[in-house]
C-alpha cells in the first residue's frame, strides 16, 4: 500500500494580503505616477494585488528625499543610534516572520518551508548583524572613521524578494547611506511590508524609499545623477548594461549576477549525503538561485551509481502548492521564466543530452516544471554553459582532479562551487583552484550574514555580508 | 502621599540562575550616599564563591558553544529588559551613587546602550581578531579567538551599574562565564541587574553575582584553581599585588587596567582580555 501525504497547507490568511499596495517615498505610502502593476500568484495565475509603480518624476522625488535624509539626519547620526534603528527592523521582521513567509510564498511561488525557514529568518539576521556594525566601522579594517557614500540606488531580483532587500538595505544603512530600492516587477509585496516595518520602526523619512516598477524604473534609478552608489542583483546581461551606462559617472557599483556553478563529486564522497547536497544545490527555490549547483561534475567511476541514487531521490520530491508544508519544489516565478526554462531544456534534447524528468504529478494550473536531470552533457552544450535558472541539472563526468578543476572553471561565471569528498586536503586543494567567490564543501547553498557572498568574473564584483561586504557602502 | 506601605525587596545573591541568601547567613547594611539605610545585602562567603565557580563552569560548555548570533540576541534581550526597568535603575543609581536624577538617567541609558554595543560584537570578534595565516607551505592555517573560560570579575566600586555592565558584558559576549563580586558599598543595582539577566534568556550560571566584602572574597576568587581569568578593576589598591600573585597559582589571565571613564566608548580591550587564540593547520593537496 502507498502512504500519501495529506495536504498540510499553511493558512493564506496569515499573509494579511491587501487588494492594493502603494510605493514608499519619504516616509509615506503614496500613489506612484507609473502604470499600476498586478502581482500574480505563480501557483494559481490569479492576481494577488495591484501595486502602484514609480514614474521618472517619482524616482527623482525619492532620490531627493534620500539626499535630504542623508544630509540632514542619517549621514550625521552617531553610529550607535543608527544601530538601534536597524535592530528594531531586525526584531520586527522576526515578529512578523510567519506573515512575511506566507506572503513571500504567495507572491514568489517558493515552498513555505523555504520562505519560513530560510528567506525570512536570514533577512532578520542580516539586519541584526549589520546593526552591530553601525557603531563599529572603525574596526572593519578600512582605516579610521570610514565615511558613507551618500544615496544608494538598489535594484533587486525576484528569486529572494525580502532577503535581497535585506542584503541591500541593511549594510547601506549600517554604513550611514540612505536608500532608494526597486523590488522586482513580479515580486514587490514583501518589500512593501518591509517598508511598513521601517515606518513602524520610526526611521526618519527618506532614509529608505521603495519604488516598485519594471526595468525602466530601475534604469531611471541607477542613471539618476543624484545617486552615489548603485547595487544590482540580477542577470549578467542587465549587469553589463548598468556597468556600461555608469561608466564615467564616478558612481560606485557592485554587481551580483548570474552563475553556472560546478558541484564536483569525487569517488570517495559519501554518496547519499552528496545526493542530498546535489538536490539542495539545484532544486532549492526551484533552481531560481544565482549560485545554484547547476553543473554536476561526477568522477566517472561513481557516475552510474550516483545518477541512479539521484533519480530515485529526485522522484520523491513533491512539486505543487507552495503553501503546503510538505512541498519541496514550488512554482516557477513567471510564465516568462517558464518559457525560458522550456526553451533551454529543448535545446538540451536537440543537442543530444539524455533527459530524465521526475514522474511526479504536477498541478495543471500555475507555472510548474518537474525536476529534470540531463545526463551525457558535453561542455559545448547550451545547458552546460547558460544559466537556466530553473529545476534543471546538467551532469558531466571527469576522471582526475585536474580535469575536474579545468571543467569547473570552464565558464565565464564564477559565483559558487561545490566539492564532495571525504578527504580534507583535497577539499582545500580544490577550493584553492576554483575560480569562484563561494566554495561549499560537503554542503551547498549555505548563507549567513557573517559570510561574504559574491562572484568572480562575469558573476559580478563586490561582496555582500561579512566585513568584506561593508566596502560596497563606504567611501574607501 | 498614599497610605499604602510599599513592599521592600530582599536583595540576595544570584547563583546558577537562582537567588539564594548567603550560605553563611550573613548580611550587611547598605546605605545611600548620605549614609541613610537602603537595604540589607547578602554578605557572601568563601563557600558562596566556590558555589559560584561551580555554576559558572557548568554553564561554560553550552554558552561557549552557542552560536555567536544566539549570544548576540541574548545580550540584546538584556538591553530590552533593562530599558523596561529603567526607572528602577535610575532610582537605585541615584540613591547609591548620590548623583542627581538626570545624571543617574544618563548613566542608566549608557548602560543600556553598552549591552547593545557588546551584543553587536558577538559575531564580529572572529572576523576582526581572527585570521587566515599565509604559511609557507601546502597547508591551510587559520587562527580564531575562543573564550578563555570562567572569569572572575571584581566590579568597579564607584560606578555601580554602568561600570558593572562595562566589565560584565564583554566577558560573556565572547562565550566566557562570569563570577562577579559587586561594588561593596553600592551593590543594589547589581542585584537588580541579576533579576534582569534571569529574565533575558541568559542561561543560569553564565553570570553569578556575589555581594559582600571585596577584600574578603577577592583572594578566594583570585586563587581558585578552576577560574581562568580575573578582572581586578574593582580590587582595593593595597590588595592588587597579592591578588596577582594568587592568580599565578593557576596561570590566570589578569586584567590590571586602571579604571577608565565608563561613559567613553569602550573599545575592544575588555573583549580581547578574555580570549584565547586557537591556530588550526590542515594539509592541502590532492
Amino acid at each position: 500500500m502507498t502512504w500519501d501525504y495529506a495536504p498540510a497547507p499553511e493558512s493564506r490568511a496569515i499573509a494579511n494580503l491587501k487588494p492594493s499596495y502603494r510605493m514608499f517615498l519619504d516616509g509615506q505610502f503614496v500613489e506612484g505616477g507609473g502604470e499600476p502593476l498586478k502581482s500574480v500568484n505563480p501557483a494559481t495565475e490569479e492576481v494577488l494585488a495591484e501595486v502602484s509603480t514609480a514614474s521618472a518624476a517619482d524616482v527623482d522625488r525619492a532620490v531627493k528625499a534620500a539626499r535630504r535624509a542623508y544630509d540632514k539626519v542619517w549621514g550625521r547620526m552617531p553610529g550607535a543610534e543608527r544601530a538601534k534603528y536597524i535592530y528594531r527592523i531586525a526584531r520586527m521582521i522576526a515578529e512578523r516572520a510567519r506573515e512575511l513567509a506566507v506572503l513571500e510564498s504567495l507572491d514568489n511561488g517558493k515552498p513555505i518551508k523555504e520562505s519560513r525557514d530560510v528567506d525570512v529568518p536570514t533577512a532578520s539576521a542580516h539586519f541584526f548583524y549589520h546593526a552591530g556594525w553601525a557603531d563599529k566601522l572603525d574596526y572593519a579594517g578600512y582605516g579610521p572613521g570610514p565615511r558613507p557614500l551618500g544615496v544608494a540606488g538598489q535594484v533587486i531580483p525576484w528569486n529572494f524578494p525580502l532577503l535581497m532587500a535585506a542584503w541591500k538595505i541593511a549594510p547601506a544603512l549600517a554604513c550611514g547611506n540612505t536608500v532608494v530600492l526597486k523590488p522586482a516587477e513580479t515580486t514587490p509585496l514583501t518589500a512593501l511590508v518591509l517598508a511598513e516595518i521601517i515606518q513602524q520602526a520610526e526611521l526618519p523619512p527618506g532614509v529608505v524609499n521603495i519604488l516598485p516598477g519594471a526595468g525602466d524604473v530601475g534604469a531611471e534609478l541607477v542613471n539618476h545623477p543624484g545617486v552615489d552608489k548603485v547595487a544590482f542583483t540580477g542577470s549578467t546581461e542587465v549587469g553589463k548594461v548598468i556597468q556600461r551606462s555608469l561608466a564615467g559617472t564616478g558612481k560606485k557599483l557592485t554587481l551580483e549576477l548570474g552563475g553556472k556553478a560546478a558541484n564536483v563529486v569525487f569517488d570517495d564522497a559519501p554518496l547519499d549525503q552528496a545526493v542530498e547536497g546535489i538536490v539542495n544545490g539545484i532544486f532549492f527555490n526551484q533552481g531560481h538561485v544565482c549560485c545554484a549547483g547547476s553543473r554536476l561534475l561526477v568522477q566517472e567511476s561513481v557516475a552510474d551509481e550516483l545518477l541512479a541514487k539521484l533519480r530515485t531521490r529526485v522522484s520523491t520530491l513533491r512539486v505543487g502548492d507552495p503553501l503546503d508544508k510538505n512541498t519541496d519544489v514550488g512554482a516557477i516565478n513567471s510564465g516568462e521564466q517558464l518559457a525560458r526554462i522550456k526553451e533551454l531544456v529543448a535545446s538540451g534534447e536537440s543537442e543530444g543530452a539524455e533527459r530524465w524528468t521526475s514522474p511526479c504529478p504536477v498541478p495543471e494550473k500555475g507555472y510548474f516544471f518537474a525536476p529534470t536531470v540531463f545526463a551525457n552533457v558535453s561542455q559545448a552544450m547550451r545547458i552546460a554553459r547558460e544559466e537556466i535558472f530553473g529545476p534543471v541539472l546538467s551532469v558531466l563526468t571527469f576522471r582526475t582532479p585536474d580535469e575536474a578543476v579545468a571543467k569547473a572553471n570552464n565558464t565565464p561565471y564564477g559565483l559558487s562551487a561545490g566539492i564532495w569528498t571525504e578527504k580534507g586536503s583535497r577539499i582545500l586543494w580544490m577550493a584553492d583552484r576554483m575560480r569562484a567567490g563561494v566554495v561549499w564543501a560537503n554542503t551547498f547553498n549555505r548563507f549567513d550574514p557573517t559570510a561574504p557572498f559574491g562572484g568572480y568574473q562575469e558573476s559580478g564584483f563586490g561582496r555582500e555580508g561579512g566585513r568584506a561586504g561593508l566596502e560596497a557602502y563606504l567611501d574607501v | 502621599m498614599s497610605d499604602r506601605l510599599t513592599v521592600s525587596k530582599t536583595y540576595k545573591l544570584y547563583l546558577g540562575g537562582a537567588f539564594p541568601r548567603s550560605e553563611s547567613g550573613r548580611t550587611y547594611p547598605v546605605t545611600d550616599a548620605r549614609g541613610r539605610f537602603l537595604a540589607n545585602a547578602a554578605q557572601a562567603s568563601r563557600k558562596d564563591v566556590r558555589e559560584a565557580v561551580v555554576a559558572a563552569r557548568a554553564a561554560f560548555g553550552k554558552w561557549s558553544r552557542a552560536t555567536a548570533y544566539n549570544r548576540g540576541q541574548v545580550l540584546y534581550r538584556v538591553a530590552e529588559m533593562l530599558e523596561g526597568r529603567r526607572e528602577q535603575f535610575c532610582a537605585e543609581v541615584a540613591a547609591g551613587e548620590g548623583v542627581p536624577a538626570k545624571r543617574a538617567a544618563a548613566l542608566v541609558d549608557a548602560a543600556i546602550d553598552r549591552w547593545v554595543w557588546y551584543a553587536g560584537w558577538t559575531d564580529k570578534v572572529a572576523t576582526v581578531l581572527g585570521a587566515a595565516n599565509p604559511v609557507a607551505g601546502p597547508y591551510f592555517s587559520f587562527s580564531l579567538p575562543e573564550p578563555t573560560g570562567v572569569v572572575g570579575v571584581l566590579a568597579p566600586q564607584g560606578s555601580s551599574l554602568l561600570g558593572l555592565v562595562s566589565v560584565l558584558a564583554p566577558v560573556i559576549a565572547t562565550g566566557n562565564t562570569a563570577v562577579v563580586v559587586t561594588s561593596q558599598d553600592r551593590p543594589l543595582p547589581a542585584v537588580t541587574l541579576a533579576e534582569v539577566l534571569a529574565t533575558s534568556d541568559v542561561p543560569g550560571g553564565v553570570v553569578n553575582v556575589l555581594t559582600g566584602h571585596t577584600a574578603e572574597l577577592a583572594p578566594w576568587l583570585a586563587a581558585h584553581a578552576d577560574v581562568n581569568a580575573v578582572d581586578l578593576v574593582g580590587a582595593p589598591q593595597e590588595l592588587r599585588a597579592e591578588l596577582e600573585r594568587a592568580a599565578a597559582g593557576s596561570v590566570k589571565r589578569v586584567l590590571r587596567s586602571a579604571e577608565p571613564d565608563w561613559t567613553a566608548e569602550p573599545g575592544i580591550t575588555r573583549l580581547r582580555a578574555f580570549l584565547e587564540t586557537k591556530t588550526v593547520w590542515h594539509p592541502m593537496g590532492v
